[in-house]
């Protein structure tokens, strides 16, 4: 069937157009080139309308075992949102930790159609894909956590050659069927379960003897040369520790012309000027970003209310957990490969710490000028839940807005950051940028994130409203694969996505050690920790899509 | 027609996941020749669960045969006519589990699992003040103090000392490497902690309702207090345990200024010497199986473990392992939370989930009369059989699964792991497993069934 958008204006960054009104055509789930003889079997009219790709969320915690924790540990947080059931969704849960339908029904109506979990443990790889497999209408994908593992700590403490490094790094994304790997505080992980309490930079493991420096560069390094497309999605050392501005102007600089994707920025973006010893670093991390083409970000901002925090990070999560609200939370350490932590939280706007992790966040996203570079996340539900991405996105566009709610936060806070003299307002291209094209280059999904001859047909239509927080709420056409969705915010179809892997070369005689390995250490065979194609496709429920990646270099 | 499979040629699979524990030990060589499985190295129960004969099995329909068609029909018969249809048992795989959920919701049920009370009496800990918790790996690698509360482990989950405790190999030289056992609670048997790694076994044998005091004892010391020896109690307050007496409003705490000699019957130097070691241990561990802690209000014994833990975190590095999962709970809990927010104890009677764990509590529904119609998944092991009830019944179940009476329908379905592929989650919550088709039989699986009764209605 030959569907026709009508007399948009579209926003497609990837292919240049800015706000221009165009028709697109699309059929069999893609988008096509205009019949020669004209002739649609379905005609939407867009005139009026804004038309961009389906949004991309490149980091938000929507499944495995973390969120289920958060999930358990917070039955009160759902109990004002439950959702019945209709005769095409089924029933769940919303806020902090919506249940998984329940996440993918609110991303499509939010006019999103591809989330990516960015913090998926190998060892608990199975269940992540399960509660993917059970989020509808998005296209999905995980990030693999590698750097507090045994395996690699144990290969670079041994020095090991570079090439097993980089077999197993490749062996782990096929065997978790990732897009991407994630480092969660390089080697801090299994430096808690040592008992040590920090691990700065340039701080030995005191096991292992090597630093979270040596696991970043190591890990950038080995996806380079493996061709993966997403450079190596950082969560730094030291995170919420007032002064962790410098660890991260450090990581950066640590970077040595590797690429390198530094996530949730805001909360390793603290400088300890003033009265408290708590201010924003976000003007320093800006400027140096300036002179670091090669580093890309995500912000992880705060908004006001409660939500609950959920991280690999099972160190600074213990940290944390003194400010639990309420008092309760959970740290596991888990398999001698990972661990996570899961602290309820509530960001109050009086709160001088909130205030200015909330102004941190915005400063970044205003100070940062290249939106290629910086993607729209709160870490959902880190920051805040994802729902409030269309709040945010008018602080981003609406100068006044932004001024009247700085009138709402604890005053004092604002002193300590530059947000309140920063008059930049983001445009709409800026924001199909940072939410559709950015995601998707830097994901290496050629053909999500635009609507051009030749990508997917996921695409969403917004009524043009000056109010950009209800233009972003309630899309009035979602589509995707081509199909209608969403109407008018509500979901109106049901359709299942797919997921997104990446399947760099390794050398098949690594699993030779591996087994052994797993077979002295492990509780798990290494034949059952592979996830494998059939577990995802279940039956036809799933689908998967291998994302090419570069050939395999050395150096 | 529990339709064997065809011929007797053997097959021999390896790494094979046992779905009869919530260890799910995944490391079994299972050799099948036509129906008949044989383990080479299961636990007793793997071996019972693998090798146990398949009695033949027929769809039922009251008391009759009838074709599996037939049976589906007339469930969804039931199931269309029930207000508030109940879906227990639960014992089955994640697959399982959704196709459960599905109806459950379609229809407006209630969803429980057979062995929720067990879990509970870790999830109310969970959901008031949660915990730090470990896994296998972790704790058979890292863990130098391992103290097993009130749960006979060794005959529970028949490899834990195997697998978990014994093993000669630790990823980490110096840490780890030699460890101590500790058993609280009588009746232990301590045989399985043995080998090379195993420094010193170390036994508090307190009776099972007692374990509470020594636990908070062992609390009391961890934290620095001291134990006071109580006074003797009068004879008129004596229904009070005597560590309870102090909490009475307006009584003074009636200790002496003498150290305890004895806290419910184990010397003080003995449970003192147990918290020394651990505040030195590098890495400890509280074990416990929740389905075992049968102690009055247990999930309060749970806590005081964890807030051990907790207390222990602030100088060393301590974590607790809960063990118990079987049946499938893990996978009924975790699918039924990432799906609904709540796990387990869910009614959708509105449209929406709604969850009290008291109140959808199906065992508790059928004694009080509530509900029209119960549902029960047994695909797993013989013993979650039909529990009494004068409601109308649906069973899937393995063929041999125990009935209090005849259900109103029966469908014969196959055992995750044996019958047919699926996924399950082991009993710390954090790794799932593939479990295999051993080909025993073509029995469907219960997703299958269930997916073919909603479809039906």
């Amino acid at each position: 069937m030959l569907i026709k958008l009508t007399g948009g204006k579209v926003y497609d960054p990837t292919n240049n157009i800015n706000g221009e009104v165009r028709d697109i055509y699309f059929a069999d789930g893609r988008v096509v080139e205009a019949p020669a003889d004209g002739r649609v079997d379905k005609e939407y009219d867009a005139r009026g309308r804004v038309v961009m790709a389906g949004a991309i969320d490149p980091h938000t915690h929507i499944g495995g075992g973390k969120v289920t924790i958060a999930r358990t540990l917070l039955p009160e947080d759902h109990y004002k949102d439950e959702v019945a059931h209709t005769s095409i969704t089924r029933a769940g849960t919303g806020h902090a930790t919506p249940s998984t339908m329940v996440t993918g029904y609110r991303y499509a109506e939010m006019g999103y159609t591809s989330a990516f979990e960015p913090a998926m443990l190998p060892a608990n790889a199975r269940q992540a894909h399960m509660e993917m497999g059970d989020t509808p209408l998005l296209d999905k994908g995980a990030f693999v956590m590698l750097g507090s593992d045994d395996y690699l700590l144990r290969l670079m403490a041994g020095q090991a050659s570079f090439e097993q490094i980089k077999d197993y790094i490749a062996w782990t994304m096929h065997a978790a069927q990732a897009i991407a790997v994630k480092v969660v505080n390089p080697g801090g992980i299994s430096a808690f379960k040592f008992n040590q309490r920090k691990l700065d930079l340039d701080e030995k493991h005191v096991y292992y003897g090597i630093t979270p420096r040596d696991i970043i560069q190591t890990l950038a390094r080995g996806l380079v040369e493996l061709g993966v497309t997403h450079p190596l999605h950082i969560h730094g050392c030291n995170l919420g520790i007032p002064g962790n501005v410098e660890t991260t102007l450090a990581t950066i600089r640590a970077s040595e012309g590797l690429p390198m994707h530094l996530t949730h920025i805001q909360f390793h973006s603290y400088a300890t000027e003033g009265d408290r010893h708590f201010s924003s670093g976000a003007v320093q991390v800006a400027e140096l970003l300036k002179k670091y083409p090669n580093v890309s970000i995500d912000v992880g901002q705060v908004m006001f209310g409660a939500t609950c925090t959920a991280s690999g990070d099972s160190m600074r999560q213990y940290n944390g957990a003194k400010n639990a609200d309420p008092k309760r939370w959970v740290v596991m350490d888990i398999e001698c490969d990972a661990g996570c932590g899961v602290v309820p939280f509530r960001y109050r706007d009086k709160s001088f710490v909130h205030a200015l992790q909330w102004a941190i966040g915005l400063e970044t996203f205003l100070l940062c000028d290249d939106p290629w570079r910086i993607f729209l996340t709160t870490d959902h539900p880190n920051g805040a839940p994802f729902y409030t991405y269309p709040h945010l996105i008018r602080l981003l566009m609406d100068r006044d807005f932004r001024r009247e709610t700085m009138l709402h936060v604890n005053p004092e806070a604002l002193q300590y950051s530059t947000l309140p003299h920063l008059e930049r307002e983001y445009s709409m291209y800026d924001v199909a940028i940072m939410t559709r094209a950015g995601p998707a280059r830097s994901l290496g999904l050629k053909d999500l994130g635009h609507v051009g001859v030749g990508a997917r047909a996921d695409i969403t239509v917004y009524k043009d409203d000056a109010n950009r927080e209800r233009m972003f709420t309630t899309p009035e056409l979602v589509f995707k694969n081509g199909e209608l969705i969403v109407r008018d915010g509500k979901v109106i179809k049901v359709v299942n996505g797919a997921t997104h892997v990446v399947r760099p070369e390794y050398d098949r005689a690594i699993e030779k050690p591996l087994k052994e390995y797993f077979d002295r250490y492990h509780t798990v065979r290494m034949e059952n920790f592979r996830l494998s194609d059939d577990e995802i496709i279940d039956g036809g429920r799933g689908e998967i899509i291998v994302q090419p990646t570069r050939a395999r270099t050395s150096s | 027609m529990t339709a064997h499979a065809e011929g007797d040629a053997t097959h021999t699979y390896e790494n094979v996941t046992c779905p009869f524990c919530g260890l799910l030990c995944d490391d079994l060589t299972v050799t099948r020749t036509g129906s008949t499985l044989k383990v080479s190295n299961g636990c007793p129960r793997a071996t019972a669960g693998f090798q146990r004969p398949l009695p033949p099995a027929k769809p039922m329909v009251r008391d009759g045969e009838v074709t599996l068609d037939e049976a589906i029909k007339a469930a969804a018969d039931l199931v269309r006519q029930a207000k508030l249809p109940l879906y227990g048992g639960m014992a089955t795989d994640v697959a399982g589990q959704r196709a459960i959920l599905a109806m459950a919701d379609q229809t407006c049920g209630v969803v429980d699992h057979a062995l929720s009370d067990g879990q509970y009496r870790n999830l109310r800990v969970v959901q008031t003040s949660g915990w730090i918790m470990s896994t296998l790996t972790e704790v058979r690698n890292r863990a130098d103090l391992i103290i097993i509360v009130g749960s006979d482990v060794h005959k529970l989950h028949g490899r834990f000392f195997d697998r978990i405790v014994n093993p000669e190999h630790t990823m980490f030289d110096g840490f780890g490497t030699k460890r101590t056992v500790v058993f609280v609670g009588e009746g232990l048997d301590t045989s399985g902690a043995v080998g090379p790694r195993v420094d010193e076994v170390i036994s508090l044998p307190v009776a099972k309702d007692r374990i509470p005091e020594v636990l908070a004892a062992i609390s009391a010391r961890v934290r620095g207090f001291s134990i006071p020896a109580p006074q003797a109690a009068a004879p008129s307050t004596s229904k009070m345990g005597s560590m309870f007496a102090g909490l009475v409003p307006g009584s003074k705490l009636a200790t002496t200024d003498a150290p305890a000699h004895e806290i419910a019957g184990i010397p003080f130097a003995e449970i003192d010497a147990v918290a020394e070691k651990c505040k030195k241990a590098q890495y400890g561990v509280l074990v416990w199986a929740p389905p075992a802690l049968s102690m009055p209000q247990a999930d309060m014994t749970v806590h005081m473990m964890t807030e051990i833990v907790r207390e222990l975190n602030q100088t060393t590095r301590f974590a607790g392992l809960s063990l118990g999962g079987n049946e499938g709970a893990p996978s009924a809990a975790s699918t039924c939370t990432w799906q609904t927010g709540y796990p387990l104890r869910v009614s959708f009677a509105n449209g929406k989930p709604e969850y009290d764990s008291v109140r959808y509590n199906i065992g508790r529904m059928l004694t009080e009369g509530e509900g029209d119609l119960l549902v029960w998944v047994a695909s797993i092991g013989t013993d979650i059989g039909l529990p009494q009830t004068k409601l109308p019944t649906i069973v899937l179940g393995t063929p041999g699964v125990r009935l209090a009476q005849a259900p109103t329908v029966f469908i014969p379905v196959g055992t995750p792991g044996v019958d047919h592929a699926g996924q399950m989650v082991r009993c710390d919550n954090v790794v799932s497993l593939p479990m295999k088709n051993l080909h025993r039989s073509q029995l469907p699986s219960s997703a299958d069934v269930l997916a073919a009764i909603q479809a039906a209605l």
